[in-house]
């Protein structure tokens, strides 16, 4: 009985209902993201003292009115997209990693970010043909566009991902045919390439390299409106996801509806890559890396922590990574994808490392 | 007598398949899952254990037939009200990473929580209960990673439980458990069963468990599915004619499965306590025939003091001190 008892203190009610997990670690990340925001509208080409950042974010107006023009105009939309952006993909790739059971899926490598891709080459490259001055001319309608033509990309690679995977149980065979799907849409961007206008197929190479700084005041809404509806939707998905932790079958017994949980699953992750990827490229690394980054600083399996917790760790890293880009105190700006895949691909390589030794 | 708390009405279970027609298992099946009865699964492998008991479990659409729970058809209740009437525990335990026994058992208070899963006073004492019903206390902190296929499975039964359905599916759950274990798992679902008044259904190949602990066994094979008392169906041959393979038969007076003996030599073993039974089993093992009348082959105690066997093959004899001793002898001078 002593063993009993010992069990009953372990499980004392503060903590059992997440037992195990590092909660602190929400506040924590909480705090730093809100460093990193300050820090990152203090640093670039032109450095501003947080007193001035401060006063320009409240609505006042900085010593110099051109740092409150950088700041408001500038600097501010482009933490905020890279915030969005990664907390976007970081839950994203926490929704693909639940689902398919597997480590390594994202929406990146699972071709979703290649349908969004070819989505966006549509419009793009064919516009030039089709109707050049639609994109110039119709500002919102433009974007709207763009958005839901990646949207619809990303939709239909991953409903091409779930009904694959609804027949295939094995994970490496879904990785796999998610990287042919990958290969076979960037053949058709391609093929689109090769018979595009030059300062289109520029426009588009510019794009596939990833920035958080071409999103302009005006585009921010629609792509913090679609964002936060793709997190909505997650928030509401958190309790199946929990249950699909232990497999289909078990989730099913536990009262999960699956086909209505897939349907859910799949436009979340839509909704979060589509915007993301028309406004700052396909971004790599970001969704498979922070799942596993969150889940090991947290320790807990439970989506009620997971799903902020990647938010929040997306949204560090995506600063963080934009920060890098710009390299301080420096013109040069580096290509976004560049940064996310020197962060993102060693923490990839640890997690196949233990895995292949048993113990992830 | 209340009423049942599941029902299967003409239900015909297997798979549909496009082109060779459809595979079915069992055909227009009529069962009754009584409430606070235990109820063990029997039958060979391949038969259709599983398939059944995930066709009862709304995992599988049953090809013909229904299934009624509480009086519902079972295919026209939603998610969450058929995992309020029904828990399920697979072959297989699962292994999320990161996650604590307590976590796992928590789980099974989803069909009751609200919609993010927070759990009030009355789903912890659930879940604690559920946890010290399977003698899991000590695991409840553990990380499932740590823990052995048999301590995980014990937590997949703890969730099940904690699920407070009042019927209860489990596949071949005590698969990964050592002796003890198993004995006590069969234990704990019968105690279930009876003071809970809860409806279990469990499949298992520990025929001689099922003999003791089940109140009614369901015999299942390629012609269907036959129920009653396990004594029952003993004393029908029920047991018998679902088993019976080439080389083995069943065994009324012991309750077991015994290698059929061929037409073998017959050795006629004289003398009684343990040493000449686990003489006789050594000699059936090993395929030659047992005879109560002194033949050729006898094999008896010595008797000149000494400890050991004494073998005599058409009057010539020799002693042995081990039964893997004259078993050798046996082979070489009897042939």
């Amino acid at each position: 009985m002593a063993g009993a008892d010992r069990a009953r203190q372990a499980i004392s009610p503060s903590s059992r209902e997440f037992a195990g997990a590092r909660l602190y670690v929400l506040p924590a990340l909480l705090i730093l993201l809100g460093a990193l925001l300050l820090l990152s509208l203090a640093l670039g080409s032109a450095a501003i003292p947080l007193d001035q950042i401060l006063r320009a974010l409240l609505g006042g107006e900085a010593d110099s009115p051109a740092w409150t023009n950088i700041v408001l105009k500038f600097r501010l939309p482009k933490s905020l997209t890279a915030m969005l952006a990664g907390a976007a993909l970081g839950a994203g790739g926490l929704l693909m990693q639940t689902y398919f059971r597997n480590p390594l899926a994202e929406p990146f490598v699972l071709g979703l970010s290649s349908g969004a891709s070819l989505g966006v080459a549509l419009i793009v490259l064919t516009s030039g043909g089709v109707g050049g001055a639609l994109l110039a001319g119709l500002g919102l309608a433009g974007d709207l566009l763009l958005t839901a033509a990646a949207g619809a990309g990303a939709a239909l690679a991953m409903g091409i991902v779930l009904l694959v995977a609804l027949r295939v149980r094995s994970g490496v065979t879904l990785l796999i045919l998610g990287l042919m799907f990958g290969y076979l849409v960037s053949a058709m961007v391609s093929l689109l390439l090769y018979f595009a206008l030059p300062e289109r197929i520029q426009a588009y190479i510019n794009w596939t390299f990833g920035s958080f700084g071409g999103v302009t005041v005006e585009q921010l809404p629609i792509l913090a409106s679609v964002t936060l509806g793709g997190l909505l939707l997650s928030a509401a998905l958190i309790k199946p996801l929990n249950a699909l932790l232990l497999g289909d079958e078990y989730a099913r017994s536990l009262g999960v509806d699956l086909p209505r949980t897939r349907c859910g699953i799949v436009l979340a992750v839509a909704l979060l890559v589509s915007a993301v990827t028309a406004y700052c490229g396909p971004i790599a690394f970001i969704g498979i890396a922070v799942p596993h980054l969150c889940r090991g600083l947290l320790a807990s399996a439970d989506h009620r922590l997971l799903l902020p917790g990647t938010c929040l760790t997306g949204a560090c890293v995506a600063i963080c990574a934009s920060l890098i880009a710009e390299l301080p105190g420096n013109n040069l700006v580096l290509p976004l994808n560049v940064v996310t895949a020197i962060l993102g691909a060693p923490v990839v390589m640890v997690v196949v490392l233990r895995r292949a030794r048993g113990i992830a | 007598m209340t009423a049942p708390a599941l029902t299967t009405r003409g239900l015909t279970i297997g798979y549909r398949r496009r082109r060779k027609g459809d595979l079915v298992l069992a055909r227009s099946l009529c069962l009754e899952l009584a409430r606070g009865r235990l109820i063990g699964l029997l039958g060979p492998n391949g038969v259709g254990k599983s398939t059944l008991l995930r066709t009862l479990g709304g995992l599988h659409p049953a090809l013909a037939g229904r299934v009624r729970l509480a009086g519902h058809d079972l295919a026209r209740l939603s998610p969450r009200a058929l995992a309020r009437q029904l828990s399920l525990v697979l072959t297989f335990a699962p292994q999320p990473a990161l996650m604590t026994g307590y976590g796992l058992v928590a789980l099974g208070r989803q069909p009751q929580s609200d919609w993010l899963g927070r759990l009030g006073d009355v789903d912890h004492a659930a879940i604690a209960w559920a946890i010290s019903a399977v003698g899991a206390d000590e695991l409840a902190a553990s990380p499932l990673a740590a823990l052995s296929d048999g301590q995980r499975q014990k937590l997949m039964i703890a969730r099940a439980l904690a699920q407070e359905a009042p019927v209860m599916l489990l596949d071949e759950p005590t698969a990964y458990l050592d002796l003890p274990r198993r004995v006590e798992t069969m234990q704990l679902l019968k105690r279930l069963a009876h003071s809970a008044g809860r409806a279990i259904l469990v499949s298992t190949h520990d025929l001689d468990l099922a003999l003791r602990s089940c109140d009614q066994l369901w015999l299942m094979s390629a012609t269907g599915v036959v129920t009653g008392a396990p004594e029952d169906l003993v004393l029908a041959g029920a047991l018998g004619e679902t088993f019976d393979a080439a080389g083995f038969r069943f065994d009324q007076d012991s309750g077991a499965f015994i290698q059929a003996s061929s037409p073998g030599r017959l050795v006629c073993v004289r003398g009684g306590g343990a040493q000449a039974i686990w003489m006789r089993r050594a000699l059936e093992r090993s395929g030659y025939a047992l005879s109560d009348e002194p033949g050729a082959i006898n094999v008896a105690r010595r008797n000149d003091g000494e400890t050991g066997w004494k073998l005599t093959i058409a009057g010539r004899a020799s002693a042995h001190s081990t039964i893997q001793s004259v078993l050798a002898a046996l082979e070489d001078g009897g042939a």
